[in-house]
């Protein structure tokens, strides 16, 4: 594999990588072409709702909808981020406080979980591999209910701890770490076990180490997929206080006259984390996804 | 698949270990494994077990008293006469409406987009993080964002039709079927970028070697690409389609921020109908049993899917063959 990695990379002594005869150069301009005419209309929506956040009421509804706000106005932010019935402010700090614990809850329990499935031998490993890999195939939906009797009785309800806590049991998790894991060379683990670390020290001072990308990139995709949960915290979180930035938002939208200044605002808002941790981590995030796939 | 998570599995306690205690080295796997199968217990296993315990009475949220009522619900569901029955079976179908062609799409166009970026070119991986942007967004901006382009009065979308000759006035969020195009077309945008970022690792995993054989024996780029990609792509390719298959339907978000279900409950999602049961009006009893048949329809068609790429290897090429 490496070898024709190498070959096709290279391209050296490869017909088809030979630059210059004219109808090849015609398909990459042609590919070059239809690529940005669908990136550009992938980003307008995105760059139309960043201005949209910068006009006015009235400009924000005007027709016909213009790409520059006129006049360029902050009013939409000073808005939200004062009013008693859209603390956006707080709900910024209520999701990025749920996404960053439900990610250190997932990282640390499907880490752990996965090294015994990977590197030892005990009884019940079978039937815990398979029951956990197998809740991979079943379809969220049938937990919404009964979950929401349990979090009820732990007297979660409308606070945080409901949408840290039962997201946090991930299968993905254990099964993406379990297969990094299987990938490590066990080399290292064999000596330091013949100089008689235990498993535990073994596991902190010389898996995790090796493990640091995969920590990464389960702990990203953890962050992602809480922060833009919706139907969860929808349906648990009632008081305004109490939202996270998603449900928040269709609290915003539901509100009897409908601001579309006020609600884009509201959605930069919630786009800014998301988009800085996708500008500066995208290896990590578009890796793990694709990784999620080879394994499959 | 087996080989990849067989391969190492080689046990590192077989080398020879310190002597002292068994027990202890008999529970050290499942200290490693406590804290997640207390979240995995509580929060997987026992609700899947409890659901079907609330499926089984009249579980009103709001009551003291939640009676016994056997198969009673699911009976109800099947029952043409009640109410539940519509509802469910409405939401069935707009559930089935918006898979039968969200699915295909999902398929399909990123199959071609990752055809497109797998070459070595300037500015493919921009390309492949602008095609993936608007997944890591989240439903509920991308639900805001599309209810206010698609507004039939002041959105971009309309207005930019109407700049190029096509009607304006179309009421996307408003009126069926537009508003089934507004919710499959935003569906596809938004997650494209995810089913593309899997297909493209899937074809920089083809050897090239295929490729180069396939040339020395005189195949065109369509016969390379039916008999040396689609092969290559076939785990894939059934991967890709089950969880297309089931976050297609478990649609919630869209529907909920851009249509609110209408009009009227034509696109009420059944994950949504399952929500609105249980959670607003209580009727959990129900609401559970809805969610054991969803979930029944949902394993069964997987079963079908991964069967359908299982048996069809042979099958493939000659259909393929036959119709040239």
């Amino acid at each position: 594999m490496t070898a024709t990695r190498v070959i096709v990379t290279s391209g050296a002594g490869a017909p088809a990588r030979r630059p210059s005869t004219p109808a090849q150069k015609t398909k990459s301009v042609v590919r070059l072409i239809v690529l940005s005419v669908i990136a550009l209309i992938f980003a307008s929506p995105l760059v139309f709702m960043i201005v949209t956040s910068f006009k006015t009421r009235a400009d924000a509804t005007g027709i016909p909808p213009t790409w520059i706000p006129n006049p360029f106005s902050l009013q939409a932010y000073e808005t939200i981020f004062s009013a008693n019935a859209t603390p956006v402010l707080v709900w910024f700090g209520n999701s990025m406080l749920a996404a960053a614990c439900n990610s250190a809850i997932v990282v640390i329990t499907a880490s752990l979980a996965a090294y015994p499935l990977a590197r030892m031998q005990f009884r019940g490993k079978n039937i815990v591999l398979a029951v956990v890999i197998g809740t991979l195939l079943v379809p969220p939906v049938i937990l919404i209910i009964p979950n929401y009797l349990i979090v009820s009785e732990l007297g979660w309800l409308n606070t945080l701890v409901a949408v840290i806590v039962p997201t946090a049991a991930s299968a993905f998790g254990v099964f993406f770490m379990r297969q990094f894991f299987l990938s490590l060379p066990i080399e290292l683990e064999e000596a330091a076990l013949l100089d008689g670390a235990n498993r535990f020290v073994i596991f902190t001072r010389v898996v995790l180490p090796l493990a640091r990308p995969a920590l990464a990139t389960l702990a990203l995709l953890a962050f992602l997929s809480n922060w833009n949960d919706f139907l969860w915290p929808v349906y648990v979180l009632f008081s305004p206080e109490m939202q996270t930035l998603p449900a928040g938002l269709s609290t915003l939208q539901s509100a009897n006259t409908v601001r579309y200044d006020l609600l884009m605002a509201g959605a930069v808002i919630a786009s800014v984390p998301v988009l800085i941790l996708f500008v500066f981590l995208q290896r990590f995030i578009i890796e793990g996804v694709a990784r999620s796939g080879v394994k499959g | 698949m087996v080989m990849t998570i067989e391969r190492g599995v080689r046990d590192v306690s077989r080398a020879p270990r310190s002597r002292r205690g068994g027990v202890a080295h008999r529970l050290t796997p499942w200290f490693f494994l406590l804290p997640y199968l207390v979240l995995f217990g509580g929060f997987v296993v026992l609700p899947a077990v409890l659901g079907l315990w609330i499926s089984l009475h009249r579980w009103d949220y709001t009551m003291p008293v939640q009676p016994f009522v056997g198969i009673e619900n699911y009976i109800a569901l099947f029952n043409p006469e009640s109410r539940t029955s519509g509802l469910f079976w409405n939401s069935m179908r707009a559930t089935g409406i918006f898979t039968l062609f969200s699915v295909p799409l999902l398929l399909v166009i990123p199959l071609g987009v990752a055809l497109l970026m797998n070459r070595k070119f300037p500015g493919r991986n921009f390309f492949r993080a602008i095609y993936f942007a608007p997944y890591v967004l989240g439903v509920a901006v991308i639900g805001v964002m599309w209810r206010y382009l698609l507004d039939n009065n002041i959105g971009l979308v309309n207005y930019m039709l109407g700049t190029v000759g096509l009607p304006d006035d179309t009421a996307w969020t408003t009126s069926v079927p537009a508003a089934w195009v507004a919710l499959v077309g935003v569906t596809v945008w938004w997650t494209l970028g995810y089913n593309s970022v899997i297909y493209l690792a899937a074809l920089q995993d083809v050897p090239a070697e295929l490729y180069e054989a396939a040339k020395v024996d005189g195949a065109n780029k369509w016969q390379q690409f039916v008999h040396v990609t689609l092969p290559g792509l076939r785990p894939i390719l059934s991967f890709v389609t089950i969880i297309t298959l089931i976050a297609s339907a478990n649609m919630f978000g869209q529907s909920y921020l851009m249509t609110e279900g209408g009009p009227g409950r034509e696109t009420r999602t059944a994950i949504y109908q399952i929500a609105e049961t249980g959670l607003r009006n209580f009727q959990m009893g129900s609401a559970a049993a809805m969610s054991y048949v969803l979930t029944l329809f949902l394993i069964v068609l997987s079963v079908i899917v991964f069967w359908l790429f299982r048996e069809r290897k042979e099958k493939q090429v000659s259909t393929r063959e036959a119709q040239r």
